[in-house]
């Protein structure tokens, strides 16, 4: 499932209405199945946000490492004068429906780790609320072909204070690149990895989070040490 | 809550709205609940209680994240919060807090984590 219509390089305007038809049906609403339940001993989960541009592989990463076939989850934003569509130039509140495909790996017993794979418009899903507050960390899925996209993600992450890995997702007709260029383009300091990946093979996608992940543990690392 | 039964078909974006009483916001914050706090029934829901109630205690008979209870639910995670303050404030689910932001990074999490990854 994909919801590559909230995105707007799929050449659609914003959802201006709040979710709509999205009532419960009277019949029972069908849950995971059996073999996707989580054990009653999952007693914490911790989360990984992917971010990138639309197109650049963000569901198929998650799908590629999820033990459940990717999910997805919305919220309706608010957000005061800002209509991106206010030709009129009067203040007034737009809500936009964000969608999230998300997936899940059980990462023992107890642990559990949630991967999210944000929609697009930066600008919106730095809105959702809390889905930042908390995660481990993130991936910013990059596409050669489309740099800029990755600028403001990234701008935003450092804002914030998430760490972060970059990810070039490898397409055939992408550019060949050199890490050290592309670190300089965008402008990315010299610890933070930049890695190649197949978003498609599992191997390849649970390498990124494992790259994310011995990140995160040498940051622990380096401030318990301080 | 009266009328929740009745328009039970409509498809409208009121329904939300009747859904959560035109609540909004607070349960979050009251019950810190994230994306993926795991929620738990205590037990199953007894009969005429309002129906996303019940189809709340009955997707959680195994521990479910409220992003998945949005997912299968088919509603905003902002509804599925309301709700969950309902039956969190009646002691009729119970919520597994996701480790809480103070705590990371932590060393010893990260480690679980890569060692997780690595049976994949
Ligand atoms: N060649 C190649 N194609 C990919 C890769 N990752 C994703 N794709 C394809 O790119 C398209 C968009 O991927 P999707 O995961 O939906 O992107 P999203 O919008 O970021 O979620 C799909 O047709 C994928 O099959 C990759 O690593 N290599
Ligand atoms: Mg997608």
């Amino acid at each position: 499932m994909d919801f590559n219509s909230s995105d707007p390089a799929a050449g659609q305007a914003l959802a201006e209405q709040p979710v709509a038809g999205q009532a419960l049906a009277a019949e029972p609403v069908a849950g995971p199945r059996s073999e996707d339940a989580l054990p009653d001993s999952a007693t914490a989960a911790v989360k990984v946000v992917i971010v990138g541009g639309f197109g650049v592989g963000k569901t198929t990463l998650v799908g590629a490492v999820s033990e459940i076939r990717p999910l997805t989850t919305e919220e309706t934003m608010t957000q005061a004068g800002v209509g991106v569509d206010d030709t009129l130039g009067i203040e007034r509140k737009t809500s936009t429906t964000v969608a999230m495909d998300f997936g899940r790996i059980s990462l023992n017993e107890e642990l559990v780790l949630y991967l999210f794979g944000t929609p697009g418009q930066q600008r919106f899903w730095f809105l959702w609320n809390g889905l930042f507050d908390g995660a481990l960390g993130a991936v910013v899925l990059v596409d050669t072909r489309r740099l800029e996209v990755s600028f403001d993600v990234i701008g935003r992450l450092e804002e914030r204070g998430v760490p972060f890995v970059v990810a070039i997702n490898s397409f055939p007709e992408a550019p060949k690149h050199d890490v050290e260029e592309l670190r300089e383009a965008l402008d990315l300091p010299p610890e933070v990895p930049i890695v190649d990946c197949d978003a498609r093979l599992r191997t390849s996608s649970r390498d990124v989070l494992m790259t994310l992940m011995h990140y995160l543990h040498h940051l622990a690392v380096t401030s318990e040490a301080s | 809550m009266s009328g929740a039964g009745q328009d039970w078909e409509d498809e409208s974006p009121e329904r939300l709205y009747v859904i959560t009483g035109g609540r909004s916001g607070a349960a979050a914050q009251t019950f810190s609940l994230d994306l993926v706090t795991l929620i738990v029934a205590k037990a199953a829901p007894r009969p005429g209680i309002q129906p996303e109630h019940a189809a709340i205690m009955r997707l959680c008979h195994s521990p479910l994240s409220v992003a998945e209870l949005s997912a299968y639910l088919k509603l905003p995670v902002s509804v599925v919060t309301v709700l969950l303050g309902d039956l969190l404030a009646d002691g009729r689910v119970v919520a597994r807090a996701p480790v809480p932001p103070a705590e990371l990074p932590d060393r010893s999490l990260i480690e679980a984590v890569i060692h997780g990854l690595q049976q994949l």
